[in-house]
């Protein structure tokens, strides 16, 4: 009773600081005849008003040859300082931030001197932004095409497979739990406006065992914000469907034949549960951590597969893996495997400008793709294959910082 | 005001600098706009605005559906929340007791200051159930014949959103609106009341007559608010690019559809049309300001006649 | 201006029958009815809108909201403090660009402007409140984070200043339009110069509107998320500098809500009440610190 007491006090002291700031952000603008930024920078960091005009310097002008030599100095400051911290930025894709998040606050303990800040503002925005160097790392769910590679200002990027994931297909059929068996003709036929009711028989004579609950109007939903999970999904309905591939086609953003768009995976989840014989589909972690049923989608090799974290791992198997890693994994015939899932990637620069924040980047990769892997199952992501990561170490050992590599 | 004094004419040029910042980066922000939608104005002309086929993937790009969406939300919402929002800036100015004045003022200012996801989601998870079960069989029933009201009801849709809209726009509306009706001298309506005129008469002939010019530029913030607003829209809208007349069906608009696609562009036509889409909504503000403007104009020279009278 | 002595004069003579009176009696009733309705139809829903995210938000207010950093969904200490900080250095910077420059500008309209000036001037700002914050955010990223090649909270602050700088213009310009014009002719005949006449007495009666509208717009800054996507971006760390990526409340309230983790959901919820009580502190201090400048001139 008296620590809540106590915590209460605590919380009110909290809002009367929040409160305090705020005054005097206020009447520093009030008074705008005194245009003073002191108040702004004070309520941060004092060191920061030094540090990053060092590091950004050698940033923005990170063209061509000075860089190599200014960058040091602006660790030094940074670390004498601040006594830790190079900040590292990236952006892009939204699917792998739980994991990327955990792995800075794992990282932390292994490497204080560097700080992680990952955005995630969308695979498209990330690759955007990479191609313009206003990030240090972006972050896609979608390989880049050989087009957008070629508008990379900073020269080769390199694609860094961290992780792969599993889209899988919830339904709201009161009732029902997981496991409606479907296969990729008929989740197309869905979305195509072909099927558009529960009792279709290309439903039923699959679910004769869920038949009692399947009536009713399917309440189609689909993202409507670009995103890679809708590139996934409709890369899948394109590999198995002729009449989507030409109808439809695949892509972050497409256009829909049928049903209503949701913002984001928690505005599908929302709709389909709100919705009796709603349909839709999110990522893996969303379906479990909100308990939303999931079919289990039929595979390549004709078996229909629950999507576990096995059967996402298993549908990068037998892939030909490309030099530059760029690869689409869905509708894989290996046996067990699950058919809509992907890689998500980390893109860099080959020549990395700043030799310290290269290296503070290799490294964390090179420990994200050994000893952060293990971390991935507990967050419903699959982690990469022995084969894939033996890849991914020649990548990383590639990265050049100044003709040196950047990973030590 | 005129004058020739050094100092005073320093504060207006001042001034006017100012002021001209506001030009310019307006001016800034719709050259930037023409500049980035010139892929697809050159290859659609027209056709993008009498389009309605909006298709990423085969590049191809209609944006009637969206013009549609936002004209139709928008004015719904206003027409909801341009009423109700003055009826309540009446009171808090004119009717309310001192009590409840202070705190219904602050609470309508801090409703500003929501965030408009907070609204989306809002949206979402409670009114659009709620539209759901209660207020939709009831339209339905009631306002069928219209037209506007016809065809399943999922939840989210073009109603939904108007709904949203309307709330959003509202502490807007009545904030300001409150404060110009607070700032018509007092003596008009003590004058009028001492010569036995009621208290509605005394609004309509002594308060609203001389606040109408700030209440219409009220109603204009709002519209503005609610044609650009994005993501509480979004959330709530359905995104269908289709133009129904039912008011019950998803819809789409410009604002949203910019939100949606544009993280996600990654061709530089899917960017080019998404800038499009930004440079006709500052189009159709531009449309709309310029009635409303009117409007004001007339209002104010009816105003002068009366006054001469 | 007229505006002093325009009123219809009142109805009729004073000479009327009581059944005159009646129907106006009637009237008066059922408009003054309407209205009552109409601040119903304005504050329930509203209300329901704020108790519901009091609700949801309270539940999962915890100290660790405010002193800790964001970090995995797995991780139950983690908290928004980097956000409460950056937002509120967004708003500065957006303060203090756009509330000169909309005083400035509301100062032109109302005092100086000729009708061709100001009538461009007017439908600028106009424009600019209708153009979709995502789009400003946009503009400002061409304009000054690809040629820094940063995200930083210089060009947020920016961002949220053009969403601001409209709104401020235009209540500036409406409340000293309402100030009567004998104040200002009465300062003047006295000698006073027009720089002190608007700024020593007109200003400070149209004050109190004005303010409302600063904090209109800096409430709406606090709670725009569109324009600092690709400006402030967001930061997983504390602030690192003006110059680099900053967090915003906003910003993370948007991830959040996105989230497949209850954690996060329930800490965007939590952001979200914390965001309107940052607008209400702000609001009462603002309203003090109006009333205590106003008895000091009196």
């Amino acid at each position: 009773m008296l620590t809540q007491e106590e915590d209460n006090k605590m919380r009110f002291r909290m809002i009367g600081a929040v409160g305090l700031v705020a005054t005097v952000l206020l009447s520093a603008c009030g008074e705008a005849a005194t245009p003073t930024t002191a108040p702004v920078a004070t309520a941060t960091t004092s060191a920061a008003s030094t540090a990053p005009t060092a590091t950004t310097g050698s940033a923005a002008g990170g063209t061509a040859t000075a860089p190599v030599a200014a960058a040091p100095t602006a660790t030094t400051i940074v670390v004498g300082n601040a006594g830790a911290s190079l900040l590292i930025n990236g952006a892009g894709a939204t699917f792998p931030v739980p994991i990327y998040t955990k792995w800075f606050a794992e990282y932390s303990n292994v490497d204080k001197d560097v700080r992680f800040n990952y955005q995630p503002i969308g695979s498209g925005a990330g690759i955007q932004q990479i191609q313009n160097q206003t990030v240090d790392f972006g972050g896609s769910d979608a390989p880049m095409t050989d087009a957008q590679l070629q508008q990379a200002k900073g020269g080769e990027l390199f694609h860094i497979p961290t992780v792969s994931g599993a889209v899988v297909a919830i339904y709201n059929l009161p009732g029902a739990s997981k496991g409606l068996k479907l296969d990729g003709e008929t989740l197309a036929n869905i979305y195509l406006g072909n099927i558009t009711t529960w009792d279709d028989p290309a439903i039923v004579s699959q679910n004769s065992d869920m038949a009692a609950y399947l009536k009713g109007d399917i309440a189609v939903t689909e993202r409507s914000d670009g995103s890679g999970t809708t590139n996934i999904f409709t890369s899948y309905l394109s590999a198995v469907s002729p009449e989507w591939k030409s109808s439809v086609g695949s892509g972050t953003a497409v256009k829909w034949p049928v049903g209503l768009g949701a913002r984001g995976n928690a505005g599908v989840a929302g709709l389909v549960q709100q919705t009796p014989g709603g349909f839709g589909y999110v990522e893996l972690a969303y379906a479990k951590q909100n308990n939303l049923p999931y079919a289990f989608m039929k595979n390549g090799a004709g078996e229909f597969t629950e999507p576990t974290i096995e059967a996402t791992a298993l549908a990068a198997e037998g892939v030909t893996i490309p030099d530059d890693l760029r690869v689409t994994i869905v509708n894989s015939s290996t046996a067990g495997s699950y058919p809509i899932a992907g890689f998500t990637y980390i893109l860099v620069y080959k020549m990395q400008m700043d030799p310290a924040k290269g290296t503070g980047l290799a490294n964390f990769l090179w420990w994200a793709t050994h000893d952060g892997e293990t971390l991935a199952k507990s967050l419903d992501y699959a982690p990469l294959s022995a084969d894939m990561t033996q890849r991914v170490e020649a990548k990383i050992q590639a990265l050049d910082c100044g003709g040196s590599p950047c990973y030590k | 005001m005129r004058t020739t004094r050094l100092s005073d004419r320093a504060f207006a040029l001042a001034a006017l600098l100012l002021a001209g910042v506001v030009l310019f980066v307006t001016a800034a922000i719709l050259l930037g706009i023409v500049d980035g939608s010139q892929p697809t104005i050159g290859s659609f002309g027209f056709a993008f605005i009498t389009g309605q086929n909006w298709d990423p993937v085969q590049e191809e790009y209609g944006a009637l559906p969206f013009i549609y969406g936002t004209l139709v939300t928008s004015f719904s919402a206003l027409l909801m929340a341009g009423l109700a929002g003055v009826g309540a800036a009446i009171f808090l100015a004119e009717i309310a007791p001192g009590k409840v004045r202070t705190p219904l003022s602050f609470m309508v200012e801090l409703l500003a200051g929501i965030p408009s996801i907070v609204y989306g989601i809002w949206g979402l998870f409670v009114l659009a159930p709620l539209l759901r079960e209660d207020v939709v069989p009831f339209l339905k029933g009631t306002l069928g014949w219209t037209g506007l009201f016809q065809g399943p009801f999922y939840g989210p849709s073009v109603l939904t959103a108007s709904v949203v809209l309307a709330l959003m726009v509202l502490p807007i509306v009545t904030a300001v609106s409150r404060d110009v009706l607070l700032a018509v001298p007092a003596n008009q309506r003590e004058a009028m009341l001492g010569l036995g005129a009621t208290r509605w008469e005394v609004i309509r002939s002594a308060v609203l007559p001389y606040a109408r010019s700030g209440i219409l530029g009220a109603l204009i913030l709002g519209l503005g608010r609610a044609v650009g607003e994005t993501m509480a829209v979004t959330m709530v809208i359905g995104n269908r690019s289709e133009i129904t007349a039912s008011l019950l069906k998803p819809g789409n608009t410009m604002a949203s559809v910019i939100a949606n696609e544009f993280a996600e562009a990654t061709t530089p036509f899917h960017q080019s049309a998404l800038i499009e889409v930004g440079l006709l909504l500052f189009v159709i503000t531009l449309i709309t300001n310029m009635i409303a403007r009117a409007l004001v104009w007339r209002a104010g020279r009816g105003l002068e006649t009366a006054g001469r009278a | 201006m007229s505006g002093l002595m325009q009123a219809d004069a009142p109805p009729g003579t004073w000479q009327m029958s009581a059944r005159r009176l009646r129907s106006r009696r009637v009237t008066d009733r059922l408009m003054r009815g309407l209205i009552w309705l109409s601040i119903m139809l304005a504050v329930v829903p509203l209300l329901f809108i704020l108790g519901w995210i009091a609700l949801k938000g309270a539940g999962a207010i915890n100290l660790d909201l405010f002193t800790q950093l964001p970090g995995p969904p797995d991780d139950p200490h983690t908290g928004f403090a980097n956000g409460i900080v950056g937002t509120l250095i967004l708003v500065g910077i957006a303060s203090v660009i756009s509330v000169p420059v909309g005083i400035g500008a509301g100062i032109y309209l109302s005092e100086f402007g000729g009708s061709k000036t100001n009538i461009a001037i007017r439908f600028a700002t106009d424009v600019l409140v209708g153009v979709p914050s995502i789009t400003i955010g946009v503009f400002v990223y061409t304009l000054m984070v690809r040629p820094m090649g940063s995200f930083s909270a210089i060009a947020g602050g920016v961002a949220l200043s053009l969403v601001m700088i409209p709104l401020i213009v235009r209540s500036t310009e409406e409340m000293l339009k309402l100030v009567p014009q004998a104040i200002r002719e009465a300062a003047l005949a006295l000698g006073a110069p027009v720089w002190r006449t608007v700024l020593r007495y007109a200003l400070p009666m149209a004050l109190p509107g004005v303010i409302t509208g600063i904090l209109l717009a800096m409430a709406r800054a606090a709670g725009e998320t569109a324009p600092l996507l690709f400006t402030a971006l967001g930061n997983n760390q504390w602030s690192a500098g003006l110059d680099q990526p900053v967090a915003a409340l906003t910003l993370q309230v948007y991830f959040g809500a996105q989230s497949a983790y209850e954690v996060q959901k329930q800490q965007a919820w939590a952001g979200a009440l914390v965001l309107v009580a940052l607008v209400f502190i702000t609001s009462v201090l603002a309203r003090l610190a109006v009333r205590r400048a106003h008895a000091r001139t009196r």
